[in-house]
């Protein structure tokens, strides 16, 4: 479903983010990513996204190669992978249920469905009860729940989830990863980044750990080595 | 869908303006000073405006006419010169006339009016008064004046003296400052308003690159570049009508203030009422460009965020 084909990302000379990386995802996969920072694991992620070019190579989402898609397309794309990062990323002056609501208005969802869909997710999430709360008024787990109901609203292919649970609590952690297992289990592609040795274990499934730019193991059913 | 949206950028314009209560604040306070100076200019040019009409219709030549010019022959002059492309008016005082003038001129002059007495018949000639569209244009007047054309049918001099000559150093000092203070305003307006557009561009600018995070996250998750520029146009236009409104209300009491200020000191406008008789227009031009140049200023400051 995701097919690296030889890709270099090369900022300046003797500065690799990635180099020669070739990698398949396939549908219903869970895949982490891990290394050390600067490995090339965000990098990676934003070619996908299409949010960075490769300096060498081609990034293909199912037969389409994602850097030479028209913006239009692109949005299209866009709308079938669902994005978590450890940062958030919420829209500050929208409460949760809004900002659910934009990422369906965006995909040009009819009023009812959202009306009838925001709640629901967010109770899937756990966050029934903070529909009208907006981000800053949110814990760290709190905020990531809404980013992942966010993500997952649209029914998307692939939900990529970078670093989610870097700025998390233990608890929160393990949390935050049984909710993207469950999401694993109702079919959707997972990929997910870190570097926390107890998320990767807690897993169990394929593992590609990469350092400087490089794939360095792809482990069928990994533990985190590094 | 097509309304769908429509409506859901526009709410989130109006919802989007209210939340970012701050810097709408500022910059809705920001654009209403750029607007009132955009606003003041207008008032400036009216004012110099009427203040050089003023000016020019005081400038006039004179025609002497001959004591024996016959009345149909001075008719047929003022026709003649009411014909030409640089004549505004041409007023006639007849002889009598001309003579109770000088007489209300020199009432408390008894020598004056004595000697008038003395005289048998009506020494004074009859005027044809000429204002001229514009001061550099009563050299041309003169020159007709002097040539032959102003003859009469049978060929007579019924002109006796034009008083351009006297006048001419006074009238082109006066002319050429009545250019300089056109170009002087026209210059000065295009700075202020020049000024006015750049600092409304830029204070829009700001309340946008305080929510260049917010475009980011849009995109991430596939909203169309339409979409996400919707609601930051039409805040664009709420700051623009709300800075509109305001510099409008600020005009009626300053003007009104002024009023009669500006009146005894620049002969004849009375700013209150220009602006009351010319509200339609002014409204017009304050509004459109609050509304344009909101909505302008923010599409090309989104448009920054969105190339990526």
């Amino acid at each position: 479903m995701i097919y690296f084909d030889n890709v270099s990302k090369i900022y300046s000379d003797d500065c690799a983010a990635l180099s020669n990386v070739t990698l398949t995802v396939t549908p219903k996969e869970f895949v982490s990513i891990v290394g050390h920072s600067g490995a090339g694991k965000t990098t990676l992620i934003k070619m996908i996204l299409a949010e960075e070019r490769p300096t060498k190579g081609r990034v293909f989402f199912e037969s389409t190669d994602v850097h030479l898609l028209k913006k239009r397309q692109m949005n299209l794309l866009r709308r079938r992978i669902g994005t978590v990062f450890q940062d958030f990323r919420l829209l500050p002056n929208k409460t949760s249920y809004e900002n659910i609501a934009f990422a369906m208005e965006a995909a040009g969802r009819i009023d009812e469905e959202i009306e009838s869909d925001v709640p629901h997710v967010l109770e899937l999430v756990g966050l029934g009860k903070k529909i009208w709360s907006f981000p800053h008024e949110l814990s760290g787990g709190e905020k990531q729940r809404v980013a992942i109901a966010r993500a997952i609203v649209n029914q998307p292919d692939v939900i990529i989830a970078d670093e989610p649970t870097g700025n998390l609590d233990p608890i929160n952690t393990y949390e935050i990863i049984q909710i993207l297992k469950k999401i694993n289990d109702l079919g959707t592609t997972v990929i997910l980044t870190t570097h926390n040795k107890g998320v990767i274990d807690s897993v169990g499934r394929r593992v590609i750990t990469m350092e400087n730019g490089k794939i360095i193991r792809d482990d069928k059913e990994g533990k985190y080595s590094l | 869908m097509m309304w769908t949206n429509v409506k859901r950028v526009v709410r989130a314009g109006f919802v989007g303006f209210w939340r970012n209560g701050f810097v709408s604040l500022a910059s809705v306070l920001v654009m209403t000073v750029t607007l009132f100076v955009i606003g003041s200019v207008i008032f400036l040019l009216a004012t110099l405006d009427a203040s050089l009409n003023n000016l020019k219709s005081k400038v006039d030549v004179n025609v002497y006419l001959t004591t024996t010019a016959a009345e149909e022959e001075i008719m047929s002059l003022k026709t003649l010169l009411e014909a030409l492309p640089e004549v505004k008016t041409v007023s006639y005082v007849t002889r009598e006339q001309a003579l109770e003038n000088f007489k209300n001129r020199h009432q408390n002059d008894a020598p004056i009016l004595e000697a008038l007495k003395e005289v048998p018949d009506n020494p004074l000639s009859a005027v044809l008064n000429i204002v001229a569209k514009d001061p550099g244009q009563y050299e041309a007047i003169a020159n007709f004046l002097k040539s032959d054309n102003a003859l009469s049918k049978n060929q007579q001099v019924i002109v006796r003296k034009v008083n351009y000559d006297d006048n001419k150093t006074a009238i082109a000092v006066l002319s050429r400052i009545i250019d300089s203070a056109k170009r002087l305003g026209l210059a000065v307006t295009l700075v202020l308003v020049i000024i006015s557009l750049l600092i409304i561009f830029n204070t829009i600018r700001l309340a946008i690159y305080t929510a260049r995070e917010e475009i980011s996250v849009m995109r991430l998750v596939g909203a169309s570049n339409k979409y996400i520029r919707g609601p930051f146009v039409i805040s664009g236009v709420i700051y623009g009508v709300l800075a509109g409104a305001l510099t409008l209300m600020i005009f009626y009491p300053l003007t009104y203030w002024l009023g009669s200020a500006t009146e005894n000191f620049f002969s004849g406008i009375n700013v209150y009422r220009y602006y009351i008789l010319n509200f339609g227009q002014i409204f017009g031009i304050i509004m459109g460009s609050g509304v344009l140049l909101g909505a302008v200023s923010s599409y090309l400051a989104v448009r920054r965020y969105l190339n990526v």
